[in-house]
């Protein structure tokens, strides 16, 4: 009897597998500089409590019971441990009204993600009978197409509302940025990738090969993850919830992968199957590492300046050097640009939809996964824009406020985890070879048909071939190059000169502002994100001289208002007619558990 | 080892010849569109003149500009050059076609991209900022029909590596004609004129900064990091030619030395022939409002996605 049997009276049960000790280990690679970063960064914090250190312990413990539990038990106390402990930490800035609604919205969200889950395992025990992860692998073949479908949908609920797809995303912008940024860091780096851990177990692993539209429905969610995602995060001026809603962008980016492997396995097409779940997994690890980078800069801004609205940052380039070379880092890599990683995973990406394109051809289903590589071209086209805006705001040009103006470096231990994390972007993507065969050695028993590399997916309908270090030395080779060739015309001076401002002062203020530079996209997009403005002009009493203007701009709550308000106005109003039954007397509730009896014993017949 | 040194000796001879023929495809461009409004025009050296002059003068830099101003030019001459690498222009294999392929190509130009908006916030003027503003804006737009339009073609030829793609359509011959390969063709050539800052999309030759998009970005640039800017702004655009004519309207094999010598002159006579036909454009149409650009670029896309679709019912 093992301490945990003693204790609870049940068995936990874990299994080491290639996929769970892969999700395992990035929840470690990612925990430790994030916990460096959290040690060093926490004088500056402005959330912090007595026990955040025993719950992030306890959070980063959970998900790695998560990803090597070996049974839907034992799954399920790590899943509500990780949920709670998440919650603990986000509510940790108690006093603000706006967290504990943020806090809220998560636990409410988090736990129909449970319920859904819970259900589908259910109906899984049911039907292998057991608890056990393996014996739903062996009875996987014998489940019903119809359960297999129920199954796959209450699934896809209930990690996908982990994961935040849209648009079972709305805890995701709210939660992530209140918490303190290390705790940022880990629940958008890593906790949400274990929906992802979830959903390819339920693909790949617990369920046989289902029919096509799993994978064309999942490849359509994650599209338009990727494309609102980024669109939103574009309004943002909050650094954080920017950053939070590229995570959506990223899950969404991920499903395409994923879902092109569960459509290839709906065609048996093994090859395909390897490529989109090496795409899938290979941006699992990119984004956990560059948005956990990114999570901790933002951060580090906060706590340098006390602020992270962009129009009160800028210049900070030159007080905070480090972590602006690294946020520099961070923000080409999610912005897909080569030879970083992001760019890498986005590639796999991009081959494993033309892939299953070409491969479900001349079927027209096979426009659902070439349509979503418009999509992600879009979506990384869109990323770009946003992360100049994101790094050149608040780095570049000159600080927009006194506390911009007056920052300072932080602490060794934050700019080692920064560093680090950054020189894995480059890295991850020089070594884009080697870390796909190493993901290829992972994927669910039965997958890893065809030898991948990242030169070239052998045995895919589609042939192309990346070699990052080739790209990345030949950058080098020609920025040298290009300034040697120009040298050769002799030496020319350079001084430095006040900015031109048309005859003005060039002040912060009269720099272009976060709002203003996503002005053009904004408008072109303005169907979609629907943005709203909001003008008061305020008169000195009853003359025209104006006293003050006040300008707010924000987008419409699509989601917010038209779907969850609909759910939740027609869950109140179920709850008015249920409160018909409650009046308090005591005969009647005797005379409800009589009927339940009754009622109980004729089933039970 | 061998291969390596063919690599490096086949990239810079490509490149040496893309870079030396850049300023001559602008400067043919711009005599053309003199040509066509009646007037004589600046001589077709006139760019090679103004590069020289730039590339020898010195340097302005906005005193509290860092490290991004400073090595943007440099940075973003080597994104375009590499992309530059990746098109078959000189030959039937592009020099670095085992090192990348189409998308790979479309992020170089996104990453010159990412470093130049950057260099115009860093500057702190507004001019800078409306500029990169508008520019990835209008970028974001493009790139989806870029790619799709790739992927029409990609469809057809099996392959997103564009040496292989030129290769295919070339030894198809005129079996490669296809409705897809047309829709495809008008995509990618809107797209071109978008991403080389040409009338409707922008206009090259406007020096009132509110009306800019490419070259409101480079307001502060000056002397040699100007002359390096603009050059790799006209490598970026005989790239994007030599593209259109590698999956478009590529020649046969060559089968010897003095007929690969033919089939490189013959590639740029046919870059040369799309320069006519933009000075053309130019000439007809006046610059769109930068809110109606999404109505271009999305038929751009409209068109690409078509392309896609028939390529998949009319195999």
């Amino acid at each position: 009897m093992t301490a945990s049997e003693a204790l609870t009276g049940f068995t936990l049960s874990w299994r080491v597998d290639g996929l769970g000790l892969f999700f395992a280990v990035l929840v470690l690679a990612i925990a430790a500089p994030v916990t460096l970063y959290a040690i060093g960064h926490r004088r500056h914090e402005r959330v912090g409590f007595p026990g955040g250190g025993f719950l992030h312990g306890l959070f980063v413990l959970a998900m790695i019971g998560v990803a090597l539990a070996g049974d839907a038990f034992t799954f399920l106390i790590a899943w509500e441990t990780m949920s709670l402990a998440s919650f603990g930490l986000v509510l940790a800035d108690h006093r603000r009204p706006e967290v504990r609604r943020a806090a809220w919205i998560y636990l409410v969200m988090t736990h129909t993600a449970t319920a859904c889950i819970t259900a589908a395992f259910l109906l899984l025990a049911n039907s292998a009978g057991s608890l056990e992860f393996a014996a739903w692998t062996a009875a996987a073949p014998a489940l019903d197409a119809r359960v297999a479908g129920l199954v796959f949908g209450l699934g896809l609920i209930g990690f996908g509302t982990k994961a935040g797809a849209i648009p079972l995303h709305i805890w995701l912008p709210r939660a992530h940025p209140v918490a303190a940024s290390a705790i940022s860091a880990l629940m958008s780096g890593v906790m949400i990738k274990l929906g992802i851990y979830g959903l390819l177990r339920l693909g790949f692993d617990w369920l046989a090969p289902g029919p096509l539209w799993w994978g064309a429905l999942v490849i359509v969610i994650g599209a338009v993850s990727a494309i609102l995602g980024v669109l939103y995060a574009l309004m943002q001026h909050d650094l954080k919830r920017l950053l939070a809603y590229h995570s959506v962008e990223n899950i969404g980016i991920i499903l395409l992968g994923a879902g092109v492997a569960l459509g290839a396995r709906a065609t048996r097409a093994d090859a395909l199957v390897a490529l989109g779940l090496s795409a899938a997994l290979f941006h699992v690890v990119n984004h956990a590492v560059f948005k956990a980078l990114l999570f901790l800069g933002a951060g580090a801004i906060d706590g340098a300046v006390g602020s992270r609205e962009l129009g009160r940052l800028g210049g900070l380039v030159h007080r905070m050097p480090a972590t602006a070379l690294c946020f520099f880092v961070g923000s080409a890599a999610i912005s897909a640009l080569p030879p970083l990683n992001g760019f890498a995973s986005e590639w796999l990406t991009f081959q494993a939809l033309l892939g299953l394109g070409r491969g479900l051809a001349p079927s027209a289903v096979a426009l659902f996964p070439l349509l979503a590589g418009g999509a992600l071209a879009l979506t990384g086209a869109l990323a770009v824009a946003c992360f100049v805006k994101a790094f050149g705001i608040s780095f570049l040009g000159l600080p927009r406020s006194d506390a911009s103006a007056g920052a300072r470096e932080v602490g060794p231990l934050e700019v080692t985890a920064m560093v680090v994390l950054a020189l894995a972007c480059v890295g991850l993507g020089l070594a884009a070879g080697p870390v796909t065969r190493v993901i290829a050695s992972v994927l669910p028993q039965g997958t890893a048909g065809g030898t991948l590399g990242i030169l070239g997916g052998a045995g895919t309908p589609i042939a192309a071939r990346l070699f990052v270090p080739g790209i990345s030395v030949a950058l080098a080779g020609l920025a040298v190059v290009t300034l040697g060739a120009v040298r050769l015309l002799g030496p020319v001076g350079s001084r430095r000169e006040p900015t031109w401002a048309s005859g003005g002062l060039i002040r912060g203020n009269n720099q272009y502002s976060a709002l203003a530079f996503a002005k053009p996209l904004r408008l072109m997009f303005r169907d979609i994100v629907r943005p709203i403005r909001e003008i008061e002009v305020v008169h000195h009493g009853e003359s025209r001289f104006v006293a003050s203007v006040h300008y707010r701009s924000h987008i419409a709550p699509v989601f917010e208002r038209y779907l969850y308000g609909a759910l939740t106005g027609s869950l109140v109003r179920a709850s008015h007619v249920i409160r018909r039954a409650q009046n308090g007397s005591l005969q009647t509730y005797l005379a409800y558990v009589f009927v339940a009896l009754i009622v109980a014993l004729v089933l039970a017949q | 080892m061998t291969d390596l040194v063919a690599t490096v000796g086949q990239s810079l001879l490509q490149l040496a010849l893309l870079v030396a023929l850049a300023p001559a495809l602008s400067g043919l461009v711009k005599t053309t569109k003199a040509w066509l409004q009646g007037r004589t025009g600046p001589p077709l050296w006139q760019p090679y003149a103004d590069l020289v002059k730039l590339l020898r003068k010195d340097m302005v830099v906005p005193e509290h500009a860092s490290w991004v101003f400073r090595w943007a030019p440099a940075a973003s001459a080597a994104a375009i050059s590499v992309a530059a690498l990746l098109v078959p222009a000189a030959g039937r294999a592009a020099p670095l076609s085992l090192w990348g392929d189409a998308i790979a190509f479309v992020g170089l130009f996104a990453l010159a991209r990412f470093v130049l908006a950057l260099a115009a916030l860093d500057t702190a003027s507004a001019f800078g900022g409306i500029g990169a503003s508008r520019e990835v804006a209008v970028a974001a737009l493009a790139e989806p029909a870029l790619l799709l339009g790739l992927f029409a073609v990609a469809m057809r030829t099996g392959t997103t590596d564009l040496s292989a793609m030129s290769d295919w359509i070339a030894t198809h011959g005129s079996a490669a004609i296809a409705p897809s390969q047309i829709l495809a063709f008008v995509a990618l050539a809107i797209v071109v004129i978008t991403e080389t800052g040409r009338v409707p999309v922008d206009n090259p030759d406007t020096h009132l900064e509110l009306t800019m998009l490419h070259e409101g970005m480079l307001l502060e640039y000056s002397g040699r990091a100007l002359g390096i800017v603009l050059w790799s702004t006209q490598l970026k655009q005989i790239a994007l030619f030599a593209l259109l004519v590698a999956l478009f309207a590529p020649g046969a094999a060559p089968s010897g030395p003095a007929e690969s010598a033919l089939a490189v002159a013959t590639s740029f006579a046919k870059i040369a022939v799309l320069g006519l036909a933009v000075a053309l454009v130019e000439s007809a149409n006046a610059k769109l409002r930068i809110l109606r650009l999404p109505e271009l670029l999305g038929t751009a896309s409209a068109l690409a996605a078509l392309a896609l679709v028939t390529e998949l019912l009319l195999p």
